[in-house]
């Protein structure tokens, strides 16, 4: 039943130059041994990576040159057998040798089933389970530290702690109710509570902060191109595309272009959408209505409204600062290498709070502004870097809402006057729900902590 | 030498102590010919210990107990020197009594009771082996060669299996109080493969009333207004006695600091674990070094005897050392030793050999109940007690077994505890062992559990129509707040500026308003009496139930949430060793603890949620199929 050997795409599909096809199970090594001409597998060292290649055994047919790491049982991602083959990235070949592997006794993973294998073995807790599905989906550098820093325990280190300030907190109202009598300890006040809480209740405000701006790393901040034709929209497609020397991605069945761009600057990604599958939005006022248009870019996370520096606002850019009201926009007022006809002042006030920067795109000048502008926009100018941890993970995002309103209730029940007890219940409940976060809640933990910190006992 | 028949019975309870005259009592009351064997007929629901009853969790399951047609409760009712309601300032889910009791009018009043119960029979006798029969236990066997057969026999040796008391490096056979230990029973359970632990408790000394200077002390008196444990106690003892209160001091510390060596807990002589919520004074001042000082209670110990209890100064250090101690405490600076404190070390039962109905897993017939379980406290004693005696009764009768669940009892609680998770300490109950001690109120006892006793025969008729009386009343009184608009009058306007309430912005439910926090049941009253006469009880509920709905109503959702796990029945016959992937510490718990539902595995600890979902795919795929052949 769990013990069959599954095998899977572990890259994202025609993303990188290298594809990965893994394999876990007690037949991994076996299966790809078959098919590899090199050294045998079998006899391999653990956790090696050898050169050959793949071919297919009955036609003797050469598939490709891999390198095949091997890595055995327990010591692996998922406690089993582990092989992993190193291929060329493109999608035909990958698939091909996925097909090999499947034909010669593997079966296809369910999605996520080598985590849930990991899980269900015993090798990552909850957390790190669910850091693992977003470390696979992790689509830029900044994303992918921020799961493997959850994956070493840091977010289950600060919530511990956050826990730890809990525990102790509910101890000392426990032991109020527990032994009346006990006078060495300050009865636990409402405003003592509400204090101890508070600050609790901030850390994981902040944590889920954060949590948005782990999710705009690792989604990428969904971003549309608009203006009309000839601003300057290639210019910022391509100075944005050097910038960071992102891919173009094409989608397998779609003989069209491109539909989703992704491009890197400094660390935040931008998601270029396909705004309602025009895709030239220069005329998407014009095709779709002002109203229409509103709608289809509200699925942005943000709009870039390029306008001519050298011309004069026309009727069109009137309309999509119309359709762009209300919205998150930055403004680029582009080719001020050309004499100034635009007037500016109107531009200022059609913005209203939104930001308005000038570039020349065509000598790249100014891509360094749209940057800050982005940055002051998104992360309030102050992109955490290095330390922070970021909580990545919907489960783990609702569990701390979920805290954020346990504590919540405590401090209406505060407000009022129940009995501490019952306030209690509801600190408790913020303690067990930070629990489930790092898979942790036991029950005994509690009178430990009754014990250890106080000297009871009539 | 050979034995003699000596008689026929359902149910045989070896032991006299809170848990044993509980389940003789349940038993007999079920319906079950009962025998209850004791060292010592005089010494029936004796307290070694504290002469209380009751306290925070503890004085709970007294209600239960009595709820459910116990003893507990009502002998203590009349046998109190002190009543005191505890934590009244907070909610009433945390409110609990506590009796001091008068200890050799309790024992008398016990026997009395149990003397007068029909279908049972008293006898003194040393249970000195179990009589077995094809692996199931059929009765037992005494140190005077009398043979009893019975269809269930129910141990509840308290701490007297291989008993030994230490004082200092002095140290012989002994139960509690100079009592004679059990070992024979011991020594065969042993032979019968019970996996036996050592555990250790300790009691203070007693002094002398006379030797004691109370000025130097603090009164510690009783309620004015007593409550009672029994919903059927219809009197209050009006002469109570108070308690008092004096502290250790550095002096006192000095003196047990210099004789640590000596102390039976740190010489090494003591191999038992001892609890934690119990420590003794040695340990205390070793554990926690920086208090300045530790409360010392002065409890009499009856009415008519001069001995009083030195509660707090639990010590295993030698006699002499124990003069010294006293003799630095104010108040006890010429105070007479009438029995010195001691340690005691006993063989205690791991309960995870236990079915939740307390029956032994590897002993049919054979059911355990008690300290002997690894519990401590005389209320733990009683709960587990009355259990094991509705239990032992229905399996001899061929009736269902009952199990009270988390939410429905303390002494769920506990029992599930003992037997799903085992101890590595004597186990107390706390508060925060209940998950949903909102709804173990001391209040709804009987709400929660006296239907239960009705059915099983333990509550009388008459007790049962009282109550669904009350019930009744209960029901029809929040009906009626539920329909009374109470207009903004001046009047009312006035009363809740005077009770620092804000004033009404409209017309309000008399339900609604109860709900604020400065309303109680008294101020609707004043508003809108009921036309009936409702007695206290009745107005208690109304207001709780109304006031603390919220909560009230959040935690039966959880219990109906995990209702759903308790109902996922995992097969008796289930391999553990055939599921794949279940860790090996997991697997090990729940091959030994062989729990009845997916929840009760899921509170065994060392195993995770992981195991759980495991387990819960093999439930779900029929996979037990795959049973082991033998």
């Amino acid at each position: 039943m769990e013990t069959d050997t599954i095998a899977a795409i572990s890259t994202p599909i025609g993303e990188g130059a290298i594809a990965i096809v893994r394999l876990t199970g007690e037949e991994a090594i076996p299966i790809v041994n078959r098919l590899f001409d090199g050294k045998s597998l079998e006899e391999v060292a653990s956790h090696t990576i050898n050169y050959g290649k793949i071919v297919e055994p009955k036609e003797k047919e050469v598939i490709e040159e891999v390198m095949v790491n091997v890595m055995r049982a327990p010591k692996t991602f998922t406690k089993e057998d582990v092989v992993e083959i190193n291929c060329h990235g493109g999608l035909a070949s990958v698939n091909r040798l996925l097909e090999l592997v499947l034909a010669n006794g593997a079966r296809l993973a369910e999605p996520g089933e080598f985590t849930k294998r990991a899980f269900l073995n015993g090798r990552i807790d909850l957390s790190q389970a669910e850091a693992v599905m977003d470390l696979i989906r992790a689509k830029t550098d900044k994303a992918m530290n921020i799961a493997l820093k959850q994956l070493d325990g840091k977010l289950s280190k600060q919530v511990s702690q956050l826990r730890h300030q809990l525990i102790e907190t509910v101890a000392h109202v426990e032991v109020n109710i527990d032994y009346p009598e006990y006078d060495d300890v300050e009865e636990m006040s409402h405003q003592l509570l509400k204090e101890k809480t508070k600050y609790v209740y901030q850390e994981v405000e902040r944590l889920l902060s954060m949590a948005k701006q782990g999710k705009i790393l690792r989604e990428g901040i969904a971003t549309a191109i608009i203006g009309r034709p000839n601003v300057g929209k290639s210019s910022l497609l391509n100075a944005l595309v050097q910038e960071t020397k992102a891919i173009v991605t094409d989608i397998p069945g779609t003989t069209r272009d491109v539909i989703e761009e992704y491009v890197n600057i400094r660390g935040i990604p931008l998601r270029l959408v396909d705004t309602a599958g025009i895709r030239e939005t220069e005329d998407i006022v014009e095709k779709i209505g002002v109203e229409r248009s509103r709608e289809a870019l509200k699925q942005s996370d943000l709009i870039l409204l390029v306008l001519n520096n050298g011309e004069e606002l026309t009727e069109e850019d009137r309309q999509l600062f119309e359709a762009v009201k209300g919205l998150e926009y930055i403004v680029i007022v582009n080719k001020t290498d050309l004499p100034q006809k635009l007037n500016l002042e109107e531009v200022k006030q059609l913005a209203g709070d939104q930001k308005v920067i000038t570039t020349t795109l065509i000598e790249d000048e100014g891509i360094d502004k749209l940057e800050e502008a982005i940055a002051d926009t998104f992360f309030m100018g102050d992109i955490e870097t290095g330390d922070m941890s970021y909580v990545s993970n919907v489960r783990h995002i609702q569990l701390l809402q979920q805290t954020l309103q346990a504590l919540d209730d405590a401090r209406n029940a505060i407000e009022a006057d129940m009995p501490i007890d019952l306030v209690q219940i509801d600190v408790t409940r913020a303690w067990e729900l930070l629990g489930e976060i790092i898979g942790d809640t036991v029950q005994d933990s509690l009178i430990d902590q009754l014990f250890s910190q106080f000297c009871l006992g009539k | 030498m050979s034995t003699y028949e000596a008689g026929q019975y359902d149910v045989i309870v070896i032991g006299a102590g809170h848990a044993g005259v509980e389940a003789a009592h349940a038993a007999a009351r079920r319906g079950a010919k009962t025998l209850m064997l004791t060292l010592n007929l005089d010494m029936i629901a004796f307290m070694p210990c504290n002469p209380s009853i009751g306290g925070p969790a503890k004085g709970i399951v007294v209600r239960e107990v009595d709820a459910l047609g116990g003893l507990m409760g009502k002998v203590i009712d009349k046998t109190y020197i002190q009543m005191r309601m505890l934590n009244t300032g907070k909610g009433p889910a945390v409110r609990a009594l506590r009796a001091q009791a008068d200890k050799p009018l309790y024992i008398q009043e016990m026997k009395s009771i149990l003397e007068k119960e029909p279908n049972l029979t008293l006898r003194q006798g040393v249970v000195e082996q179990l009589l077995m029969e094809d692996g199931k236990c059929k009765g037992v066997i005494t140190e005077t060669k009398a043979l009893y057969r019975a269809k269930t026999v129910i141990i509840t040796t308290g701490t007297f299996m291989r008993g030994r008391v230490i004082i200092g490096d002095i140290s012989y056979e002994s139960g509690p109080n100079n009592q004679r230990a059990s070992v024979k029973l011991a020594e065969h359970l042993e032979e019968l493969g019970f996996d036996l632990v050592r555990f250790k408790t300790g009691t203070p000394p007693r002094v002398h009333n006379q030797s004691i200077d109370y000025g130097k002390t603090e009164i510690q008196p009783g309620d004015e207004h007593p409550q009672h444990f029994s919903y059927e106690t219809t009197e209050a003892i009006l002469d109570q006695i108070p308690c008092w209160l004096t502290y250790t001091n550095e002096k006192t510390h000095e003196v047990i600091n210099e004789n640590l060596g000596l102390s039976a807990m740190y010489s090494g002589m003591i191999k038992g674990t001892g609890p934690r919520y119990c420590p003794s004074i040695e340990d205390k001042i070793v554990r926690f070094h920086d208090k300045p000082r530790h409360q010392v209670f002065l409890e009499p110990e009856g009415k008519n005897t001069d001995e009083v209890y030195v509660q707090g100064l639990s010590t295993s250090l030698p006699e002499y050392v124990q003069h010294q101690i006293l003799r630095s405490i104010p108040g006890l600076e010429e105070a007479e030793i009438m029995r010195a404190g001691y340690a005691i070390e006993y063989d205690a039962v791991v309960p995870t050999q236990l079915w939740p109905t307390l029956e032994v897993k590897n002993i049919e017939g054979l059911f355990t109940a008690g300290q002997i379980n690894g519990t401590s406290g005389y209320e733990e004693a009683a709960g587990q007690g009355i259990m094991a005696g509705i239990n032992a009764a229905a399996k001899a009768l061929g009736k269902d077994s009952v199990i009270l669940d988390r939410s429905q009892a303390y002494i769920g609680v506990l029992i599930d505890d003992l037997v799903t998770k085992g101890t590595n300490e004597p186990y107390r109950l706390l508060t925060s062992r209940a998950e949903y001690r909102l709804l173990l109120r001391h209040d709804n006892a009987d709400l929660r559990l006296t239907e239960l006793g009705y059915k099983l025969g333990l509550i009388s008729k008459e007790r049962y129509q009282r109550f669904e009386e009350k019930k009744h009343l209960i029901e029809e009184e929040k009906e009626r707040l539920s329909k009374v608009r109470l207009k903004p009058t001046e009047e009312l306007q006035q009363l809740m500026e005077s009770i620092g309430g804000t004033r009404l912005k409209d017309g309000v439910l008399a339900y609604d308003l109860l709900k604020r926090p400065e309303v109680t049941y008294d101020v609707i009253e004043q508003v809108t009496p009921s036309e009936k006469d409702l007695a206290a009880d009745v107005k208690e509920q109304v207001e709780i139930q109304i006031k603390y709905q919220g909560y009230i109503s959040k935690s039966n959702q959880q219990v109906e949430k995990l209702k759903k796990m308790e109902s996922k029945v995992i097969p008796e016959n289930i391999d553990y060793d055939a599921i794949s992937g279940i860790a090996t510490e997991a697997r090990e718990k729940l091959k030994k603890v062989r729990p009845l539902s997916v929840a009760q595995a899921s509170r065994i600890s060392g195993v995770n949620p992981a195991d759980i979902s495991i387990l819960l795919v093999y439930i779900e795929q029929g996979n037990v199929a795959k049973v082991s052949s033998e």
